[in-house]
C-alpha cells in the first residue's frame, strides 16, 4: 500500500467530499434532492473548515 | 394532558427479509444496496465508504483494539474498534494481511485514524439504508 502524505486542507477536503456522498444518498428519497443535500453538505463542511481554519488563525494572534 | 397516547408499535419484519441486505451491506460496503438492486446508490456508496478507507490506510492510520480502563479510555477504544469492525471484509483484510500501524503523533496519521474509523460509520448508515430499503420505508 503506498503512503501519502496529504495537508490539512486536502484531508479535510476529501473527509468532506466522502461524507458528503454517504449522507447525501441515505438520507434523500429523490436523486435531484440527494444532488441537492450531498452538495449542501459539502459546502457546509467547507464553510466550518474555513471559518474554525480563520477563528483558529485569529485566536493564535 | 401534555403526554399522548402511545402508537401501537409497528410489527418487526422478520429476519430473514432483511438479514441478507444487512450483512451483505456490513461485509462489502454497498454490497446491501447491490442485492437490492440499487446499482447506482451502490456503486456511489462502495466507491465513497472504500475510498475513505484507502485513504486511512494509505495515511498509515492506526486500528483500535478494545481496551477497558478508565471511561474516556474505555469509550475512545471500544468505540473505535467498532468503528472499524463496522467497515466489514475492508477491515478484515487488513487485519489478515498484516497491518500493524502503531499510534503515532503527527496530523496525516491522525487522520487516518479517523478516516479508518469514519468509513465504518459510513458503513452503517448504508447498512440502515439498506434495512429501510427492505422493510419498504424507502425505494
Amino acid at each position: 500500500m503506498p503512503k501519502v502524505t496529504l495537508t490539512h486542507f486536502e484531508a479535510a477536503l476529501l473527509f468532506a467530499l466522502f461524507s458528503s456522498v454517504v449522507l447525501a444518498i441515505v438520507t434523500k428519497r429523490t436523486d435531484r434532492e440527494r444532488l441537492k443535500y450531498g452538495l449542501y453538505c459539502f459546502a457546509g463542511f467547507l464553510g466550518f473548515l474555513f471559518g474554525l481554519g480563520w477563528l483558529m488563525y485569529a485566536g493564535h494572534g | 394532558m401534555f403526554w399522548t397516547k402511545k402508537s401501537p408499535r409497528e410489527p418487526r419484519p422478520p429476519l430473514k427479509q432483511w438479514l441478507p441486505a444487512v450483512a451483505v451491506g456490513w461485509l462489502v460496503p454497498g454490497g446491501g444496496h447491490f442485492l437490492l438492486r440499487r446499482y447506482w446508490r451502490g456503486s456511489l456508496l462502495a466507491a465513497a465508504i472504500t475510498g475513505m478507507y484507502l485513504f486511512g490506510l494509505m495515511t498509515r492510520g492506526a486500528l483500535f483494539t478494545p481496551q477497558v480502563a478508565d471511561l474516556f479510555t474505555t469509550i475512545i477504544h471500544c468505540g473505535g474498534f467498532f468503528g472499524n469492525v463496522a467497515s466489514g471484509l475492508l477491515y478484515l483484510l487488513t487485519v489478515w494481511f498484516g497491518y500493524d500501524q502503531p499510534d503515532m503523533p503527527g496530523m496525516v496519521h491522525d487522520y487516518g485514524t479517523k478516516f479508518l474509523v469514519t468509513a465504518g460509520l459510513l458503513n452503517v448508515l448504508a447498512m440502515v439504508d439498506a434495512y429501510e430499503i427492505v422493510v419498504g420505508k424507502k425505494s
